[in-house]
């Protein structure tokens, strides 16, 4: 049985014909998992009880020929999105145990929209990295080679849908921590706009760039899952009360004419020439399908690095000053005082990736540095949403590699932060910009995935989606699976 | 900009973390190369420039009525606690 090549529509339909049952398939996902998840890591917590129950109430709402395009469909949440009753650790020590005492939005919508919920995927320690190696319940490996990394920080959800694991699993995106994962693992994944999905439930990592999105095979799957996902939520004030387009409906438009400004600042230095060839393939690709090519520049985008290394430790020096050994997470032993309980509790509880980044931001936020670091950033930053603004006025959609290269080497980069963090020089910009974005798979350098990435203005999701989906009705790299994974 | 050991100490304290002999002896040369790279951004003119308040242009942060909108769960969330007693979190004495 290859239920897990099918896409979300075929195994929906198989779903409403009563070709097999959501028990079925569910089965078949759980049976999958135990049989990868030793050697993936990819999963932190399997909740099959959870799942068949989910499964049997779906099956009964499709035998009275009810339910929707969901309903019935197996799918994993990132461990960063809060699951009422199940543990919740965001990979980190600091919550190992935590039991979330409420559902997030996004678990909650796509929870209604009937799907399964198979477990909980591992991921840099507070989605912060690259490469998924912070995680403290050890690195993922990548399915199409186990001795590269699949990314981050949603590399769980990654390595899970690339190799068949779950046909989709939800991520989020502070730097690029969708779209980085899926290129390495060679899926399909959308950061959408900056307030379309509700961030409440979600553990804030940097509150002014973090958003929810979602992984799968293809756009037209990541189309059907963002539905339910996106809209208003007043329980996030950030949210942006704006009504959800149809995204499946758009899908199928034609690219004639279509605008795709191709970013003179991505191909320049840094970019592996094989990398930069398959995005050139894909550019031809796309100028066969009718779309026309214009060069574009965004000079200060060089500059979204380093802006995101002041921005982004800031907010989060503030967001995990929760984490107090107080009301929940980890608690040192003995506390001489309450002194010591706040540093040990916090030493202990975070990794060495999280407290390098807590110093940093409690280091460009304190008295003296803060105009200098902070304030300065949040300019560049303005620079940076400028230019993209100016560049939308000339071209419908911005297209360039999403990282430099393929999957690296585990262990590779862990010792130089820097060097890691460069992984994300293309994707961040559009996280400081609160823009959409996503990647897809556009071919492979030594077999290993490269992905292609597709940065559109505010709430333009419909023409992103299409953008992909036109591409993936003329090439198949998005249906490709790794050899020990078909 | 380079930062000693004894900047980290500083730093550390501030974000209240007990730092390992090891990490005291690391981080000061991971986190000089983080500030300078941060440092790139002093090439950039940004004179007249707003610093970005808000991803989303014309967004402002939306305010609500301070109403009670939830019941009282506080069984559940302490279930999650290190230390409670009487409903209470306990922590080590503040006030002798």
């Amino acid at each position: 049985m290859t239920l897990h090549t099918r896409s979300l529509a075929a195994l929906a339909a198989g779903l409403a014909a009563r070709e097999f049952s959501s028990v079925e398939l569910t089965e078949h996902f759980l049976a999958r998992i135990s049989a990868a998840n030793g050697a993936l890591n990819a999963f932190l917590t399997v909740t099959p009880e959870r799942a068949l129950a989910d499964a049997q109430r779906a099956d009964g709402v499709l035998a009275q020929g009810q339910g929707g395009a969901l309903t019935g469909i197996p799918i994993a949440h990132k461990d960063i999105f809060c699951t009422d009753g199940i543990q919740t650790t965001c990979a980190s020590k600091m919550l190992k145990g935590f039991v979330a005492p409420y559902d997030a939005t996004v678990v909650e919508r796509l929870t209604q929209a009937g799907t399964v919920l198979l477990g909980k995927t591992n991921m840099d320690e507070f989605a912060m990295g690259s490469s998924n190696e912070t995680s403290h319940f050890g690195p993922v490996k990548n399915p199409w080679d186990l001795s590269k990394v699949p990314g981050g920080s949603s590399g769980g959800s990654a390595a899970a849908v690339a190799a068949r694991l779950a046909p989709a699993a939800t991520g989020t995106d502070t730097g690029g921590s969708i779209r980085q994962p899926a290129a390495l693992t060679g899926i399909s994944g959308i950061k959408p706009t900056y307030g379309r999905v509700s961030r409440y439930g979600m553990i804030a990592f940097a509150s002014s760039l973090d958003q929810a999105g979602i992984m799968a095979a293809s756009a037209e799957d990541c189309a059907l899952l963002l539905a339910p996902m996106a809209g208003f939520d007043t329980r996030d004030s950030t949210s942006v009360d704006r009504a959800v387009p149809d995204y499946v409906a758009g899908l199928e438009r034609s690219l004639k004419g279509v605008k795709i400004g191709i970013l003179k600042e991505f191909f320049a230095q840094g970019l592996e020439s094989q990398t930069g060839a398959r995005v050139q393939a894909a550019i031809d690709e796309y100028r066969r399908l009718g779309a026309e090519i214009i060069e574009v520049s965004c000079p200060n985008l060089p500059l979204s690095v380093p802006t995101y290394y002041v921005v982004a430790p800031a907010e989060a020096s503030s967001n995990l000053s929760r984490f107090d050994g107080v009301r929940f997470g980890h608690r040192c032993e003995n506390p001489r005082d309450l002194l010591d309980l706040y540093k040990r509790s916090r030493g202990e509880g975070f990794g060495s990736e999280v407290k390098r980044r807590i110093m940093t931001g409690t280091y460009v936020l304190s008295a003296g540095y803060y105009d200098a670091y902070y304030i300065k950033a949040q300019k560049v930053r303005s620079l940076i949403a400028q230019d993209f603004k100016r560049a939308f006025t000339q071209v419908d959609v911005l297209l360039g590699p999403t990282a430099p290269g393929p999957a690296f080497a585990i262990g590779d980069k862990v010792d130089d932060p820097v060097t890691m963090y460069l992984n994300d020089i293309y994707t961040i910009g559009a996280n400081l910009a609160g823009l959409p974005a996503m990647s897809i798979p556009c071919g492979f350098v030594n077999d290993l995935p490269v992905g292609l990435q597709l940065i559109g203005p505010h709430f333009s999701e419909a023409q992103l989606l299409a953008v992909a989906h036109g591409y993936q009705r003329v090439t198949d790299f998005h249906s490709r699976v790794p050899v020990a994974y078909t | 900009m380079s930062l000693t050991r004894k900047d980290v100490e500083g730093i550390a304290h501030l974000a209240r973390l007990q730092m390992t002999e090891a990490e005291l002896a690391a981080y000061p040369e991971s986190l000089s190369k983080i500030l300078t790279l941060v440092d790139q951004l002093n090439a950039a003119p940004t004179g007249a420039i707003e610093p970005m308040a808000h991803p989303l242009e014309g967004e402002i942060q939306r305010l609500r009525p301070d109403g009670v909108t939830e019941t009282d769960a506080h069984l559940k969330y302490q279930a999650n606690a290190p230390q409670v007693a009487s409903g209470l979190y306990v922590v080590p004495r503040v006030i002798e």
